[in-house]
């Protein structure tokens, strides 16, 4: 029931947006929204924690300890991105880059994008996984496109063409996995049930799942960001609204690699082997990589921090590649905390580049001494993101890198390059933008405090302290994904 | 109506998408290609009709009957109408290579052909060899994409690949089960109303729907 | 006598090639008129231009060499010899047994290549150009239609005609989409090979555009007979060749060796005439709507065309191999 009010609240949302469309209190709705939905996943997951994990609607609902948790997540962080875009979005109808009708198909398409990774996250279906996340994507193209400025344009015709090729072949993987399913399990939609398929994962056909997870991988893979198939990322960050891209790299990348992970688990059964660690483990080492040297080239702030989210999701595929307690923990930890740092860095991003009209590292200055919540967030938030202790990343970095050392010694030191130079590349960014004087080109602005002040101090409780709850729930989920 | 002589029918059917497929790929007209492209869907669409009525699935002929309102009537109806709202019906795309193209186009042929052959092995339905076409299809699209640089081409490659999947979901296994089937008709054409507003956009902000233009966007150095 | 029996259909089929290539034509001119609501000049109108060129003198070029004059003469009988590989009447020829389908092709390949030259011969920027198109349109076609009848070869399992033609008249009919495939293919290849409509137009000396007419502008009386008369053939015999490998019903299978003159094998071979006829009728009437209905491409399309032609043949053999 808890899950059906989780689902219903934002798609409803969705349609009332529809309607209400420009009104003075259409953010407040999109707030309420927002906040129901965290409120039904809190429930929910108080549900799972007391009862186990649990099907729903004729299987056709599956919720278990890394669903849940990532849902909960979703939720959080879409409630704190709809407080967050109050403001912003009103700065920039102010100010005149969004019309009347993008306002109306704003609101509305956020919830829907919301409904979408929600369904995502908890359907059973392995093929209705693949229809929400297509939905996703539509519905946030016209969302990256918003500004209607020619980059903005293109930006979204680039996400649009290759995540929709790249899901496409995610699709023929998963018809293959529904061609080896069905062997077993016979005809029907009870073959692409995830609770049937990974009870007979082992009789599952190993030659096609292997060749399936090819498929998935590079159409998840796509979709995660992952080198390199990663050209739309950075595009769409930066040229979109700044919630969106919040939403976008706080969470549809994780529910990307939510997939994935649910995909390669079926596959690991099936084949018995660790190939299809070893493919992420390559893709996830790659994408970390690249995107530590493209973060040295860059210039605008936004399209910064999306390379340093590919970085990110690198860091976590490459964990789940790995396998193992440590690793598989430090990977759902490290899911969690880029989310919030990453998308609370957004936040502050994009109040800096209204204040200073403009997204060039160049031209922000002094934000230490303009605004000190946007200054001192960005600056927390860096430092969290490239894992200076006390915040959660390093937690998760610091398990994860022990668990390289322990299983693969050798790719250590490629880890510790990328960790490195991102970590030099976002601080030599960063300094120039906090400290100094308030530039001539800087504008005093109305900042959303609470959503920031809120992501970093969850940050940092998660690395000085991790509750019961949520340690109980990784190793849970861990156990899941051996 | 035999198995046999629907099995032949069937792959006649595949023969033609592969054509249709080849055939978008060098077809220069922006009327031409939709042609093609409701061809295909038509073929899709009768291959998909056969095989229900071989196998007795008869979800299979919802789905048979969703690709025919889809992909033969709607989607190309859509395009019709963009393309004359957009005044683009006169306009030839230049290919370049069009020889070395059909030559990569054979070869992703016969490496689908070799994808697809362990699953051959192992399947047990009249229609299995179809994978191969099927595969290649997609491919066929993908490769349509990267080398065409119009937003209408692009497009229509891009269904023209979600042809393909279909057309896998229904030669490999009979046809996925009909809520995937259903939810994937409706995010295809969630697709095609957001390119349709696309179109739009690209048209008004640079003024052709050319993708060329559309470069801005680079790591600078 | 038993052993000279073969040699008379084979000789009979050689008649039926010479007289029937400018009666088909003839008929191809008379349709072509009919569809543009012209007055035609008759069936036999061919015949009459032959024995026209055959009465008129050769005039040669100072500096024709041997080539030149020795040309015309290669090109007539190397086509009459194909004319007699290909089962046109019956299976069973003599010939046939020898030569295969590779063997044809190479046989064309001959005429092309001395044609050619004999363009170059005089020195003429016309003849030079027509040749140098005519090997770009041969270097292409060539690949295509060795591929097409390899498909055809592939189902039967045989290289020889004779034998393709047979293993289609007496397996079951499936319906095969390599065969389709592979039809197409050698229709686009024969509308470049024997120089009609889209490719080539046989009936202008617009000098941009020629090709075969081109490489013989200077030839003329009896030369040029014997080569117009040759280019009939060819076109006659790529129908036939077209008939064996797609349509071969009709064309007598009896063993020709069977009985001195049995009823039954001068009627299978009179029923293979028949046959012949009315196939040759409508494939004229195919080959007239093609034409009627394109125009002729540029010369820099041509390559396209003839891609499109290698690229349905190989994907005919492709097909073969993975929905059969």
């Amino acid at each position: 029931m808890t899950l059906l009010i989780l689902l219903g609240v934002s798609f409803f949302s969705a349609i009332i947006l529809a309607f209400v469309g420009d009104r003075k209190f259409a953010p407040e709705i999109n707030i309420l929204g927002s906040a129901a939905t965290f409120a039904a996943g809190v429930g929910l997951a108080i549900e799972v924690y007391m009862h186990g994990p649990m099907t729903a609607g004729g299987k056709f609902f599956f919720v278990d300890a890394f669903n849940v948790y990532l849902s909960v997540l979703t939720s959080f962080v879409s409630m704190t991105t709809a407080v967050f875009s109050r403001r912003y979005m009103r700065w920039e109808r102010e100010h005149g880059r969004v019309g009347h009708w993008g306002m109306r198909f704003y609101h509305a398409m956020f919830q829907l994008f919301i409904f979408a990774m929600l369904l995502a996250l908890l359907t059973n279906n392995v093929g209705v996984l693949w229809i929400a996340m297509e939905l996703a994507t539509l519905s946030t193209v016209l969302l990256v496109s918003l500004y209607r400025t020619p980059t903005a344009i293109e930006a979204a015709w680039k996400y649009f063409i290759l995540c929709g090729v790249g899901i496409a072949l995610a699709l023929f993987g998963t018809v293959l996995l529904y061609f080896a399913a069905e062997k077993v399990l016979g005809e029907g939609g009870e073959a692409l049930l995830w609770t049937n398929l990974s009870q007979v994962s082992d009789k599952l056909e190993p030659t096609v799942l292997s060749l399936a997870f090819v498929f998935l991988m590079v159409g998840y893979g796509t979709k995660v960001g992952l080198a390199p198939l990663h050209n739309w990322l950075p595009d769409a960050h930066s040229e979109g609204p700044t919630p969106i891209s919040a939403v976008l790299s706080g969470l549809l990348l994780n529910i990307a690699l939510y997939a994935l992970v649910r995909c390669k688990v079926l596959v690991d059964g099936a084949t018995g082997t660790h190939q299809a660690g070893y493919i992420m483990m390559g893709f996830g080492l790659l994408s970390i990589l690249v995107a530590a040297f493209s973060l040295l080239r860059q210039k605008d702030v936004k399209r910064m921090f999306a390379y340093s989210s590919i970085e990110h999701m690198g860091i976590a595929t490459f964990a789940f590649g790995l396998g193992g307690q440590i690793a598989t923990f430090g990977a759902l930890l490290h899911m969690l905390v880029h989310s919030l740092t990453k998308s609370s860095i957004f936040f502050t991003a994009g109040h800096a580049s209204q204040m200073h009209r403009t997204q060039e590292m160049d031209k922000i200055k002094g934000l230490l001494r303009g605004n000190p919540l946007v200054g001192w967030g960005l600056m927390f938030g860096v430092m969290a993101i490239v894992g200076m202790p006390p915040f959660g990343v390093f937690v998760s970095e610091f398990l994860i890198l022990t668990a390289t050392m322990k299983d693969a010694p050798l790719l250590t030191p490629l880890l510790l390059i990328g960790l490195g130079v991102a970590f030099a590349a976002l601080f030599r960014r960063v300094q120039p933008m906090v400290a100094g004087l308030v530039p001539a080109n800087q504008h005093p602005l109305k900042a959303a405090h609470i959503p920031v002040i809120l992501h970093m101090l969850l940050v940092l409780i998660i690395g000085l302290y991790m509750p019961d709850f949520l340690s109980q729930w990784f190793h849970t989920a861990v156990e899941l994904l051996k | 109506m035999s198995i046999n002589l629907a099995a032949q029918i069937n792959s006649i059917m595949a023969a033609l998408i592969l054509l249709t497929a080849f055939g978008l790929l060098v077809q220069r007209r922006m009327y031409g290609l939709l042609h093609l492209f409701a061809w295909q869907g038509l073929f899709l669409s009768v291959s998909t009709a056969i095989v229900g009525y071989v196998s007795g699935a008869h979800h299979l002929y919802i789905s048979s009957i969703l690709t025919l309102a889809l992909k033969v009537v709607l989607i190309p109806y859509i395009l019709h109408f963009l393309i004359r709202q957009l005044h683009i019906h006169k306009e030839v795309e230049q290919l370049v290579n069009v020889p070395t193209t059909m030559l990569i186009g054979i070869a992703l042929v016969i490496f689908s052909y070799y994808l697809t052959a362990p699953i051959r092995e192992l399947s047990t339905l009249v229609t299995r060899s179809t994978l191969a076409v099927a595969l290649a299809t997609v491919m066929l699209g993908l490769l349509m994409m990267i080398t065409r640089r119009h937003a209408v081409t692009q497009i229509i490659g891009f269904l023209a690949l979600e042809n393909g999947l279909f057309f896998a979901a229904t030669s490999a296994t009979y046809g996925m089960p009909l809520v995937v089937e259903l939810g994937v008709a409706l995010d295809i054409l969630i697709a095609a109303f957001i390119f349709g507003i696309f179109f739009f956009q690209i048209r008004t902000t640079f003024d052709s729907l050319d993708v060329e233009q559309m470069t801005k966007l680079k790591e600078e150095d | 006598m038993i052993e000279l029996y073969p040699f008379l259909i084979e000789a009979i089929q050689i008649l039926i090639v010479l007289l029937f290539a400018p009666l088909f034509v003839g008929w191809i001119r008379m349709l072509k008129c009919w569809f543009q609501g012209r007055t035609s000049a008759g069936l036999f109108q061919p015949y009459r231009d032959i024995v026209k060129l055959f009465h008129k003198d050769v005039i040669l070029a100072e500096n024709a060499s041997w080539l030149f004059r020795f040309t015309p003469y290669l090109v007539f009988g190397v086509t009459v010899l194909a004319g007699g590989i290909i089962p046109i009447l019956s299976l069973s020829l003599p010939f046939a047994t020898v030569a295969d389908v590779i063997a044809i092709v190479a046989l064309f390949a001959i005429v092309r290549f001395f044609t050619a030259l004999a363009g170059m011969d005089i020195g003429t920027a016309f003849g030079g150009m027509g040749s140098s198109r005519e090997m770009m349109i041969g270097s292409l076609a060539e690949p295509a239609m060795l591929m097409a009848i390899f498909t055809v070869s592939l189902i039967s399992q045989t290289t020889s005609l004779s034998n393709m033609a047979d293993m289609l008249i007496h397996k079951e009919f499936i319906l095969r989409p390599s065969m389709a495939f592979a039809l197409l293919a050698f229709v686009l290849i024969s509308l470049a090979e024997t120089g009609r409509i889209p490719v080539d137009n046989p009936a202008t000396h617009l000098e941009l555009t020629m090709i075969h007419e081109a490489m013989i502008l200077e030839y003329s009386g009896r030369h040029l007979a014997l080569i117009e008369w040759a280019g009939m053939i060819k076109l006659f015999l790529f129908t036939t060749i077209g008939i064996a490998s797609f349509f071969p019903w009709g064309i007598s299978t009896l063993p020709s060796n069977a009985a001195i003159g049995g009823l039954g094998n001068l009627i299978s071979i009179s029923a293979g005439i028949i046959f012949l006829i009315l196939k040759l009728g409508f494939l004229g009437i195919g080959l007239i709507l093609i034409e009627t209905g394109l125009a002729k491409m540029r010369i820099f399309r041509v390559p396209e065309f003839l891609g499109g032609a290698f690229l349905l043949s190989t994907l005919g053999m492709l097909s073969y191999f993975i929905l059969e």
